[in-house]
């Protein structure tokens, strides 16, 4: 690693310089709350009529979108690194818990408002194929949200890293699970696992890459 | 014309009119459908139309995009003066017909039906309108006809979802000429007594009370009566998930969300789901069409 950055530093423009320099003094905790804040926001709207005259869908589809828009930021962090070499490395992890965050509710909002029938949520859950794939997103990310601290870090070692790789299925799980929600095929899910798929993509080895393309 | 069919759902279990006068500041010339009120009630039938906002700012007619609120958004670019609906196939005389003379035929008054939308969400709309039969009188059906075929505007000029290649425009919709004639089927042209706006399928649309909402296709412009059944849109592009029948059945489920329950529109974050009736609760007068049908087939 230290010798890759070494060979970049002639290379690198003074702009990624200014970049990193700036990261590096945001502190991260101001952008949990921030990036919370649409929760309570959206919660107002649902109340007075803002997501329209069915706030479930709406309150349930908007957290869903959130959680995979963090997933791709956490997904573009690698890539931003390699390629351009800014370094927002500080905000994986808080990309990753506000992902785990938001698809909680997500799923929150599906058992409690939308179905809230017990016996539904579980023939949902066995029966609707995006369900299942909804589902095994969420729980593929509650070790990673369970591990996503230092101690975690030191106590696996190697194994943390592997572990986490668990995040590419579920980014890739999630814009599945939107893609097969749509009545028709839609621009928007399918943009988000284009995005995705690119992202995962570009963290190929630079000589697998050339193969596939 | 004459009352063949009786509404169980009154103007007593709706909004009360005076209130319902008083927020819509309607004209009293609405009354005329509004006098069936009372003949047939059931007081068990508690079902309170939704409001005015529900049913005008929450569709799907994807001729102006797939969102819930792009039709009442875009639809106000649709030109629905002039506007003829051309009756053609096996019909005594067929023709165009112009939608003012059409009106001048038919009789006009209110129903109030259970709306159930495949995606498992229901609203309860006070339709004005008349019965298909009377309409299809109109062009006279010849005796080999079985099928009704409904096709509804194509003009992406002015509908611009319909830039979108995703559907094969126009939008068709069919049904059987039994289906077709029942009397509960409606052509509808107003809501709450108003001219209905565009986005609810202006100036006239079908309206199936115990089908699916997609089958109650909007601003038609062709009728077609037909030998064979017709195949419609939502059944071309996904024949696994979409009949041609499309009857509410709770116990049949779609291939990815189950029918048994419903949400109706309304009632906030906190509106629980219910259970979806049989035919929407139609039973009674429409389960005698498919006798002997596996319905399971049939979807």
């Amino acid at each position: 690693m230290s010798g890759r950055q070494g060979m970049r530093v002639e290379a690198k423009p003074a702009w990624t310089d200014r970049v990193n320099g700036f990261v590096r003094r945001v502190p991260t905790w101001p952008l949990y709350i921030l990036y919370l804040l649409p929760v309570p926001w959206l919660l107002y709207l649902a109340q007075t009529g803002g997501l329209g005259r069915e706030p479930i869908k709406a309150l349930e589809h908007e957290l869903g979108e959130i959680a995979l828009q963090l997933l791709i930021f956490g997904l573009c962090i690698t890539p931003l690194r390699r390629y351009l070499g800014i370094n927002l490395l500080k905000f994986r992890r808080m990309f990753g818990l506000l992902a785990f965050i938001y698809v909680a509710l997500h799923l929150l909002v599906w058992l409690v408002l939308d179905v809230g029938i017990l016996s539904q949520i579980w023939a949902d859950i066995l029966k609707r194929p995006y369900i299942t794939i909804g589902m095994v997103g969420f729980v593929l990310l509650v070790p990673l949200a369970v591990t996503s601290n230092n101690w975690s870090v030191r106590k696996l070692g190697p194994a943390w890293r592997t572990l986490h790789k668990l995040a590419y299925v579920a980014a890739i799980l999630g814009a599945v699970h939107y893609i097969m929600l749509s009545k028709v095929w839609a621009v928007e899910p399918l943009a988000y696992l284009a995005a995705i798929l690119a992202l995962l993509a570009l963290r190929l080895p630079k000589r697998r890459q050339k193969q596939i393309a | 014309m004459a009352y063949r069919w009786t509404n169980t759902l009154t103007r007593a279990d709706a909004t009360p009119e005076a209130l319902f006068l008083n927020r819509r500041q309607l004209m009293a010339g609405a009354a005329a459908g509004i006098a069936l009120a009372g003949t047939g009630a059931r007081s068990e039938e508690a079902l309170e139309p939704n409001s005015w906002e529900d049913i005008t700012q929450y569709n799907n007619f994807y001729e102006f995009g797939t969102g819930k609120s792009d039709p009442a958004s875009y639809a106000s670019a649709l030109t629905t003066e002039p506007w003829s609906i051309e009756i053609d196939g096996l019909v005594e005389r067929p023709g165009t017909y112009d939608f003012k003379d059409i009106m001048a035929e038919m009789n006009v008054e209110e129903r109030i039906y259970r709306f159930r939308c495949v995606e498992a969400w229901s609203m309860v709309i006070p339709w004005n309108g008349f019965e298909l039969a009377d309409l299809l009188a109109m062009a006279g059906v010849q005796a080999q006809a079985k099928y009704v075929r409904f096709e509804t505007l194509y003009r992406p000029e002015e509908m611009r979802g319909q830039s979108s290649r995703f559907i094969d425009w126009p939008y068709v919709e069919g049904l059987r000429l039994d289906e077709a004639l029942h009397p509960l089927t409606i052509m509808a042209t107003g809501i709450y007594g108003r001219t209905i706006p565009n986005q609810n399928g202006a100036p006239i649309r079908l309206v199936v009370p115990w089908k699916y909402g997609f089958k109650s296709i909007k601003s038609i412009v062709k009728i077609t009566l037909t030998e064979e059944e017709p195949v419609n849109t939502w059944q071309q592009l996904q024949p696994s998930e979409y009949g041609f029948y499309a009857n509410v059945n709770p116990e049949v489920d779609h291939p990815r969300w189950s029918q048994a329950t419903e949400r109706k529109i309304g009632g906030g974050l906190f509106s629980p789901r219910i259970p979806t009736l049989m035919f929407n609760g139609y039973e009674e007068e429409v389960a005698s069409l498919y006798e002997g049908m596996d319905l399971t087939r049939f979807y």
